[in-house]
């Protein structure tokens, strides 16, 4: 086991620097930061100046060993825009966008597994045929749309919710968190219904096809045939059956929601991660970019992990020392 | 004893009844477009910062609502000599943390402008001209220069005065954190979330007016559709950059207040002038697709056609919706050093099919017109109406839109035969001169943003006599005469000038500025209707 | 031979006693619902009205010499200044028939959506399949690039491959399918994983029948349900990420809009009123991903080895 651990480990820093390479290039590739920051009427000796100041005039492969061999001591960086170190201005953004994320995934798990239950056990009701009408609005309106129509009926319209923002937030460990408090709730429901959209779809769909597939199983059969009752039949044997690819998925999703945040944080103006690495992108403030990746690459890895090691719980017949 | 209590009552209820719009309007939110990126005055030229900055700091010279010069830090300020200015400072300003504000102040400011590490978009070029300052007296300072330079006092309204003591060694994050955020301004730093929203309160020991409100919770909403949307919930009570598809209905609205003034950008075509007559233009091809064998755009009368080939009205009117004045210069009517008489082109598209065949292109030719879709109001909408325009005297044009990212590298590598893009001046002739119409050159520090590369001699020379010139008038005559002859070159088609809007909520008035400057000062409870 | 026999044998002995081929067999029991089938019948009525576009719509909405600003944002059912067409759907903003424009959208859209979930589909099955198979360093060398990859944000992804390549439908397809390839992998190798410990793997194994066919024919089939409903998702996931980098300006060039462009430039405008921009692509879009759905939904339940009565 800690093999494996250790294993994982080795291949997380060759993602990372992988990562960071494809950034450099690819930073590069696009453009200029120094032609994107600078005043338009600065004249070419500011022009350079800046270029030695930001130290985009060595060569790129200069840069890189520099940038490396500080990272290693842990300092990715400062940010071109703002002048402080990438890694801080991420982490302060950071529990906003978790908290948007943790949000929009258990309100997915808790809206979508009842329902994609209801419509794989009862696939023939209008009850279910309803539902999966209804989840393919999920994920065939585009984001940004549903966003803006969400303001419009419950800020504007019914004037229920707050349009935009983040409400007042309370200091627990040094970090700022928003669902603590009742404004703080207000503020976080429609970005987080809007990101969640799309996995409430996803989680229905598979549930049912789960729970389908799984209702004709031998074990299931037999379990019946046993005499037990329809209940445990269903939350005992089907359930964890369908557990996989909704665990695998929705663990999958929460980080691609953390990385996909980018349209529902702008739109509601949400003061997380997402908005951060897209003002950061139209600016090309590399270290920035580089920073916010490598938490993300992280993440990520951490987070299948997580999933691989869940699957030997849920699933005794996968292994993760195979081979 | 009975009265005194009904009065008392009434007098309570009064005050509750009053008390009640007034306590809410004493917090203003406002909602700004771009997000601002620092709280050092000296450390990112930017508009919202800047705007930001003059809400904390004060500047030697202040500009009004229509970017003329008035008295800010500085009294009074005059040339006493060729190469010597002489600024007499207000008597009894105080920083907020009590300081009082003198010369030493002044010189320490200017010396701190090139001296702000890693900035990415310095105020240096400010400080450059002065070789030497020289403090008369505690209220009276003199900058020298080494050549006669007439651009200090609007160089001075760029630059925000701190304070010798208290900024003696502070950096940009001490700044950020708003422990340092402390200047002669009418408003104070309470919290800067950065990215998010700064909240300011008054500062009740401004020397100048007074603001009228006592909290301001600055917000950063860079969705054009939901600051809207903001606004009309009541979330927000002033926005900015109000976009252009919104203006009809919040015109309409009756809780709604629309305040907008033509502005000092100009939104114009760059055209490749690098490559000369015999030479392929990298965007240019005959009707086939094959190279040209020379550029077009070398010849004034293909630059002509191109021009008056665009029906500017119909652009102002259809595109920006009115948000725009079809505009043949840089600078708008009414401001220092505007060409008189200088009207943008008249749409001809007949005299645009001559002027293309008498320059040997009866049948036309394929140019790809690029532009930003993310940096000016509608500018991949105004690039798909120009590029209409063109095809239909015969130009056949390619449309391609980018992210500002992409294109401003692009372009300043002159990869583009023509593209759009806008230039916000200071409301002096000189600026837009320097910048984008003279000669590229790195010895001189010209012509930074002339990406198409025009050169004219007769421009350059008029430029430099005019930068050396004291005398306002006669430096007038000298810039009107440059731009009169760059427009009749063609180096630039300029479209038109973009206005600049604001909308507050019913209550609120917000004074437009030409600057595009979002500040809170601007704003003031409106008369109860 | 006799391996598909040993393994295929209880379910295809009936069907051959009912002499009925395959195909036959999979048409009848796909028309079983009404709703699939209603769906397929949809679903083909807009792949011949964006096949026949140029031939169909009232304007060449990608020339812009027939486009006039003057005709801008015009509402349904208005004629054009020289009175020459009516626009049944409006305008948008630069005088484009909505009615043409959205023929011609769904060209794109359906090019950018079914090709691109149609590639990625394939590298992330084939590459999800061949970690969960082999184990071992391909099964970390893949995975790790599949973490690579979801991590990175997909309009990063985009601005990079556009920067590279410049802006055109193909690029954006190549942008999806480098964003999205790892979302198969990561779901075919979660399933694979289980199914590859059964024992008619097991068995297939034991036969030594080569690897690409316990691959194909064997594996792949079993993991087949949660691609399909993956994969039907996918295509209407890369019709809206299209949309979304449309959106941001990163999408499909301006002057050739697809469906979410049209959306993406009509948002703008939903707030004054005049809903038609957005309105009428948005119902087109929505009809085509739910056909598709409706259509990928019953493909499931046919092709699922373990649904065959």
């Amino acid at each position: 086991m800690s093999v494996y651990l250790l294993r994982r480990l080795i291949q997380a820093a060759g993602v990372v620097l992988a990562m960071s390479i494809i950034v450099f290039v690819g930073v590069f590739a696009i453009g200029d930061p120094v032609e994107i920051l600078i005043s338009p009427d600065a004249d070419q000796f500011e022009r350079e100046r800046a270029i030695i100041a930001l130290g985009l005039d060595l060569p790129l492969w200069q840069q890189y060993l520099i940038f490396l061999g500080k990272a290693v001591q842990g300092d990715l960086g400062r940010s071109f825009v703002f002048n402080e170190p990438a890694l801080q201005l991420i982490l302060q953004r950071m529990p906003a966008t978790l908290e948007l994320a943790f949000a929009a995934t258990f309100g997915a798990i808790l809206i979508g597994l009842p329902l994609g239950l209801y419509a794989g056990l009862k696939p023939n009701s209008v009850g279910s045929k309803a539902i999966m009408a209804g989840s393919i609005l999920g994920f065939s309106l585009p984001t940004f749309w549903v966003g803006l129509m969400l303001i419009m009926v419950f800020a504007v319209q019914l004037g229920w919710l707050p349009s935009t923002g983040r409400g007042e937030t309370v200091e627990i460990l040094g970090t700022r968190w928003s669902f603590l408090t009742w404004n703080g709730l207000t503020h976080l429901a429609m970005p987080a219904l809007n990101l969640a959209l799309f996995k409430i779809s996803l989680v229905i769909r598979l549930t049912r096809a789960g729970v389908r597939e799984t209702m004709l199983m031998d074990y299931v059969k037999f379990a019946r045939a046993k005499g037990l009752s329809p209940f445990r039949v269903t939350f005992v044997h089907v359930f964890k059956n369908i557990l996989i690819p909704v665990v695998t998925v929705t663990g999958l999703e929460f980080g691609s929601t953390i990385a996909f945040s980018v349209v529902t944080e702008s739109i509601f103006a949400w003061p997380g991660m997402g908005k951060l690495i897209i003002d950061s992108i139209n600016v090309l403030d590399r270290p920035v970019i580089v920073a916010y990746l490598m938490i993300v690459v992280l993440m990520f890895i951490t987070i299948n992990l997580v999933v691989d090691l869940m699957y030997s719980v849920l699933d005794p017949r996968v292994r993760l020392d195979s081979k | 004893m009975r009265n005194s209590i009904r009065n008392a009552a009434l007098v309570a209820a009064s005050v509750v009844v009053a008390g009640l719009p007034a306590a809410k309007a004493q917090t203003l939110n406002m909602g700004v477009g771009s997000p601002v990126t620092s709280l050092d005055p000296h450390y990112h030229q930017l508009s919202p910062n800047n705007a930001v900055s003059d809400m904390i700091f004060d500047k030697l010279v202040s500009t009004d609502s229509a970017a003329r010069n008035i008295p800010g830090l500085a009294e009074s300020w005059r040339a006493v000599g060729p190469t010597t200015w002489e600024f007499k400072l207000r008597p009894n300003v105080t920083f907020h943390n009590g300081n009082a504000f003198t010369a030493e102040d002044v010189v320490f400011t200017i010396q701190r402008l090139p001296n702000v590490p890693n900035s990415p978009s310095s105020y240096a070029a400010y400080a450059r001209p002065i070789v030497r300052m020289e403090i008369v007296d505690p209220l009276t300072i003199r900058f020298h220069t080494a050549q006669p330079y007439p651009l200090m006092p609007l160089d001075m309204t760029n630059v925000r005065i701190l304070d010798s003591e208290t900024h003696a060694n502070a950096a940009t994050e001490d700044f950020n954190s708003g422990r340092v955020a402390i200047g002669t301004g009418p408003w104070r730093v309470v919290n800067h979330r950065s990215g998010d929203r700064i909240e300011f309160a008054r500062n009740d020991n401004y020397w100048g007016d007074k603001p009228a409100f006592e909290r301001v919770n600055y917000r950063m909403v860079t969705n054009d559709a939901t600051r809207t949307a903001s606004l009309l919930s009541g979330d927000l009570d002033v926005i900015d950059q109000v976009p252009t598809s919104d203006l009809a209905r919040l015109r309409r609205d009756p809780n709604i207040n629309v305040t907008e003034t033509v502005g000092l950008r100009l939104v114009f075509l760059g055209l490749d002038h690098l490559r000369a007559a015999d030479e392929n233009s990298p965007q240019i091809t005959d009707n086939d697709g094959r190279p040209l064998g020379r550029n077009p755009l070398q010849d004034v009368r293909v630059r002509r056609a191109l021009s008056i080939a665009i029906d500017r009205k119909a652009i102002a009117e259809r595109v920006m919706e009115g948000a725009a004045t079809p505009s043949g210069q840089f600078l708008p009517p009414g401001t220092y050093s505007h060409v008189p008489g200088l009207e943008a082109p008249e749409f001809n598209a007949d005299a645009a099919r001559r002027l293309l065949a008498e320059a040997g292109y009866p049948n036309g030719f394929r140019i790809t017109l690029s532009g930003p879709n993310d940096r000016y109001i509608n500018d991949s909408r105004i690039i798909q109406a120009v590029g209409q325009m063109w095809t239909r005297i015969g130009v056949r044009t390619a449309v391609e839109a980018q992210t500002w990212s992409t294109f401003v590298g692009r372009a300043g590598r002159q990869e583009f035969s023509s593209f759009l893009i806008g230039w916000g001046s200071n409301p002096d002739g000189s600026h837009p001169l320097r910048n984008i119409l003279a000669t590229y050159s790195r010895d001189r520090g010209w012509g930074a943003s002339n990406r198409g590369r025009f050169s004219n001699a007769e421009v350059d020379a008029l430029l430099t006599e005019s930068l050396s010139e004291l005398d306002n008038e006669k430096r007038e005559q000298l810039l009107i005469r440059a731009q009169r002859i760059a427009a009749e070159q063609v180096a630039v088609i300029p479209l038109h000038i973009q206005t600049n809007i604001w909308a507050s909520r019913r209550g609120f008035t917000h004074q437009a500025r030409v600057d595009e400057l979002t500040r809170a000062q601007d704003t003031r409870p409106a008369a109860a209707r | 031979m006799s391996a598909v026999v040993g393994q295929g044998a209880p379910i295809e002995d009936p069907a051959k006693i009912k002499v009925e081929t395959p195909f036959r067999r999979f048409c009848s029991e796909f028309a079983e619902s009404k709703l699939a089938l209603g769906g397929l019948i949809v679903i083909s009525i807009i792949i011949v009205v964006a096949i026949l576009a140029p031939f169909i719509s009232p304007q060449d909405p990608y020339d812009l010499a027939v486009l006039d600003i003057m005709d801008g944002r015009l509402e349904p059912g208005e004629k054009s200044g020289d009175g020459s067409i009516t626009y049944w759907l409006g305008t948008d903003d630069q005088g484009r028939d909505m009615l043409s424009g959205i023929m011609y959208g769904l060209r794109i859209s359906l090019t950018v959506g079914a090709g691109s979930a149609f590639i990625a589909c394939m590298v992330g099955a084939s590459l999800g399949l061949a970690a969960a198979y082999a184990g071992g360093k391909t099964d970390s060398i893949i995975m790790r690039i599949v973490d690579l990859q979801l991590s990175f944000p997909s309009i990063l992804v985009a601005l990079m491959i556009l920067a590279f390549l410049g802006k055109s439908v193909t690029n954006v397809v190549i942008a999806i399918v480098v964003v999205e390839w790892a979302y198969y992998a990561r779901t075919v190798r979660g399933t694979a994983l289980v199914e590859r410990r059964r024992e008619y793997i097991e068995a297939a194994e034991c036969l030594a029948l080569p690897r690409y066919r316990i691959l194909f024919r064997h594996l792949l089939p079993n993991c087949l349900p949660p691609l399909i409903v993956i994969g039907t998702m996918q295509v209407a996931r890369a019709i809206a990420l299209e949309a979304t980098l449309s959106f941001l300006g990163l999408g499909v060039p301006i002057t050739e809009p697809s469906l979410g462009l049209l959306i993406a430039n009509g948002y703008e405008y939903m707030l004054s009123g005049k809903y038609w921009i957005s309105f009428y692509p948005g119902i087109a879009l929505l009809v085509t991903i739910v056909a598709i759905n409706l259509v990928g939904d019953q493909l499931r339940d046919v092709l699922n080895p373990r649904l065959q009565k």
